[in-house]
């Protein structure tokens, strides 16, 4: 292999496997940033990943190659009527954030396989989907000499939207006001309620949009590299994006980078053999990179990365 | 007081038998009948000596790993790595069993469970090191090394103790292994084994240290409020430390007493075990109390075990029974909501509160 087409694997795998880590991330943000921890990333993907599979066979018929693009929709739409449990617990109800979210993983795979069984003749598995997200060349762009081939030859567009994503988060996190009193929520809800700003709503919304953007993470998952559903469509992905969000800082974009660089560490096992260097190692050292970084980053940056000051904190008006 | 103890019983009682309405519901919905299926779930799980025996069993290393996660929790930590901590002692009792069968069967035993229950105590204690001494979440920190566990303990099964393209370990000699055959024949040829005796002496072990002892006092305390156990001379870091190993330990326990009990060998996982998660909603039904524990354990093993015959009898899918699991952890995580619907029933009319 030619050194741009081993360059384009790397590149296009890494984005492949990138992309349901960056929306899933990006969502854990805006939860955290309002001041709701979100353990149940996982839960939420295997929603959207279920969700969109179910769509996509249900209607290819009538969507034809749009359908796998649809249910990328749904799966973010069911991902938030999902995550509304939590919402509601964590916010009206009180309930322990961690409590919650491990309710949301260890409900999410039973309640799906559950369903899969019961719509696919008691299978534990669904079929394969005909319409899937595949690989995308740029028109135009791939004739760019060096560069086109390797950035824009044969990748995956659903990973340059998420990308895009990521900036678009940032804006509306840091450039708005909107993205202003969602924060502000989670550093100090006393505060915020004092200057009329509805903590709840603020709440409400950072988790939905956590639900959503997981919802999509997990349908990228399985609209696009496994291709069906079953218990073990989603087999970790979320608690990586999870450590992808806190590697970012609870920031948008830096989690989209933490995400694009733990995409590299799953794709690695696949590309390892056209690397001259990389054969000798065992997969299992690029499987718990990602995890082992995000610890040895956490204790590193002590005191520089910290989560919002009142994430995991539930306000009571009038208690504080 | 007597109110208050009430109370937790009520909210944890209430949160069951929510959870139960809500898996027949969903049974209904789906046109399966609940009362037959919550039927064959009884009978599958006390229905007859050998399926108690099953119960019992897989109740044990439930109730190690809520214990497990109870300590961590009494001292204000979240110990959600008890699936690592579970699968590294699991690995380490087979592999001691396996390594030095030639010792007799009574050391072999010793050796094995203490080898498993030290690996998954190092395993939490490092988040509790880096908690103490760097203010890492722990939270953050066992999730993280619960996936390091899987990976790496996937890979030396692999690599190291299973024949070439098998993916299980060699079993462990007879001598190893936790059944007695009085055991067996008692419960008609069920697995239950020694395992159960063992969890029990545990509860035992763990209540006396954690209410007569020095030790068990600071982690008390150090949950209650750091900053004045720290003035009070508590070393909390030390502390911190304890109560993550000793947590770490206890799930180990549960990962050795499944491996020489139950399984007999060590094999890849092709996911994180649940029973981390699974101890820790017993820990949170029972409101962590030792007692609550021995009963919130048998609880859900009895949902387990009994699951399994619901799909035997009729076509309901098995996962109907997680489902209730996690309903039921949902209903205790809201207890504020239960707290007030029955703390007016437990008032008398005309006092406000």
């Amino acid at each position: 292999m030619s050194t741009s087409m081993v360059l384009m694997t790397i590149f296009s795998t890494t984005l492949v496997y990138a992309a349901p880590l960056i929306f899933t991330a990006i969502g854990g943000a805006f939860s955290e940033h309002s001041g709701i921890i979100n353990v149940g990333l996982e839960g939420i993907m295997i929603v959207g990943a279920f969700s969109a599979t179910v769509f996509n066979l249900t209607f290819v018929s009538v969507f034809g190659a749009a359908t796998p693009w649809i249910s990328l929709v749904i799966g973010g739409l069911v991902g938030i009527v999902f995550t509304l449990l939590h919402a509601v617990a964590t916010i009206t109800l009180r309930a322990n954030h961690i409590i919650s979210g491990t309710v949301l993983n260890l409900l999410a795979p039973a309640l799906c396989v559950f369903l899969t069984r019961i719509f696919y003749s008691g299978k534990g598995q669904t079929p394969i989907i005909d319409q899937s997200i595949g690989n995308f060349t740029f028109p135009g762009l791939d004739k760019i000499p060096i560069l086109g081939p390797i950035l824009f030859t044969k990748t995956s567009l659903v990973a340059y939207l998420a990308v895009v994503f990521g900036g678009l988060s940032w804006y509306l996190l840091y450039k708005t006001n909107t993205g202003l009193r969602l924060r502000a929520v989670g550093e100090n809800p006393a505060a915020a309620d004092t200057l009329g700003i509805n903590v709840s709503w603020y709440r409400y919304l950072g988790v939905m949009i956590s639900g959503l953007l997981g919802g999509i993470g997990g349908a990228v998952m399985s609209q696009s590299i496994t291709l069906n559903f079953s218990a073990s469509t989603i087999s970790g992905q979320g608690f990586m994006a999870l450590a992808a969000m806190i590697f970012g800082k609870w920031h948008p974009m830096g989690a989209t980078g933490a995400a694009i660089f733990f995409g590299l560490a799953q794709s690695l096992p696949i590309i390892s053999g056209y690397i001259p260097g990389l054969k000798n190692i065992n997969d299992v050292w690029f499987q718990i990179a990602p995890y082992v970084i995000t610890i040895v980053v956490l204790v590193i940056f002590l005191g520089k990365a910290v989560a919002p000051a009142a994430d995991g904190v539930n306000y009571v008006k009038g208690d504080s | 007081m007597v109110k208050q103890k009430y109370s937790g019983l009520i909210v944890s009682l209430s949160a069951v038998l929510a959870g139960l309405i809500v898996g027949g519901i969903i049974m209904l919905v789906f046109g399966y009948s609940p009362l037959q299926n919550y039927g064959n779930l009884l009978n599958g799980a006390f229905g007859d000596i050998y399926s108690i025996g099953e119960t019992l069993r897989n109740a044990a290393p439930l109730m190690l790993t809520g214990l497990g996660f109870s300590i961590a929790s009494r001292a204000g930590f979240f110990n959600i790595g008890g699936s690592g901590q579970y699968l590294v002692g699991w690995f380490g009792s087979i592999i001691f069993a396996l390594k030095f069968s030639f010792l007799p069967g009574w050391l072999l035993i010793i050796g094995a469970l203490i080898a498993g229950s030290l690996l998954g105590g190092i395993w939490s204690w490092i988040a509790g090191f880096l908690r103490a001494y760097f203010g890492t979440s722990e939270v953050i920190t066992t999730i993280m090394l619960n996936y390091i566990a899987l990976y790496f303990v996937n890979f030396a099964v692999k690599q190291w103790f299973a024949a070439k393209g098998a993916d299980a370990s060699a079993n462990i000699l007879k001598k190893a292994s936790l059944r007695v055959s009085w055991l067996t024949k008692l419960t008609d040829n069920s697995t239950f084994n020694m395992g159960f005796l063992i969890a029990l002496i545990f509860i035992v072990i763990m209540w006396v240290y954690m209410t007569k002892t020095k030790s068990g006092f600071e982690i008390n305390s150090v949950g209650l409020n750091p900053q004045a156990s720290k003035y009070a001379g508590i070393d909390t870091k030390k502390t911190i430390m304890i109560a993550m190993l000793l947590s770490g330990v206890l799930a180990g326990l549960a990962g050795c007493i499944d491996g020489l009990g139950n399984y007999q060998n060590i094999s890849v996982s092709n996911s994180l075990p649940n029973i981390g998660f699974d101890g820790m909603a017993v820990a949170l039904l029972a409101n962590e109390h030792p007692i609550g524990i021995v009963f919130a354990s048998i609880l859900f093993s009895a949902l387990q075990i009994g699951g399994l015959s619901i799909s035997v009898y009729s076509t309901t899918p098995p996962e109907i029974v997680d489902i209730v699991i996690a309903s039921i952890i949902f209903f205790v995580g809201i207890r504020y909501l239960f707290e007030r619907l029955i703390a007016p029933m437990l008032q008398k009319k005309g006092v406000k509160n």
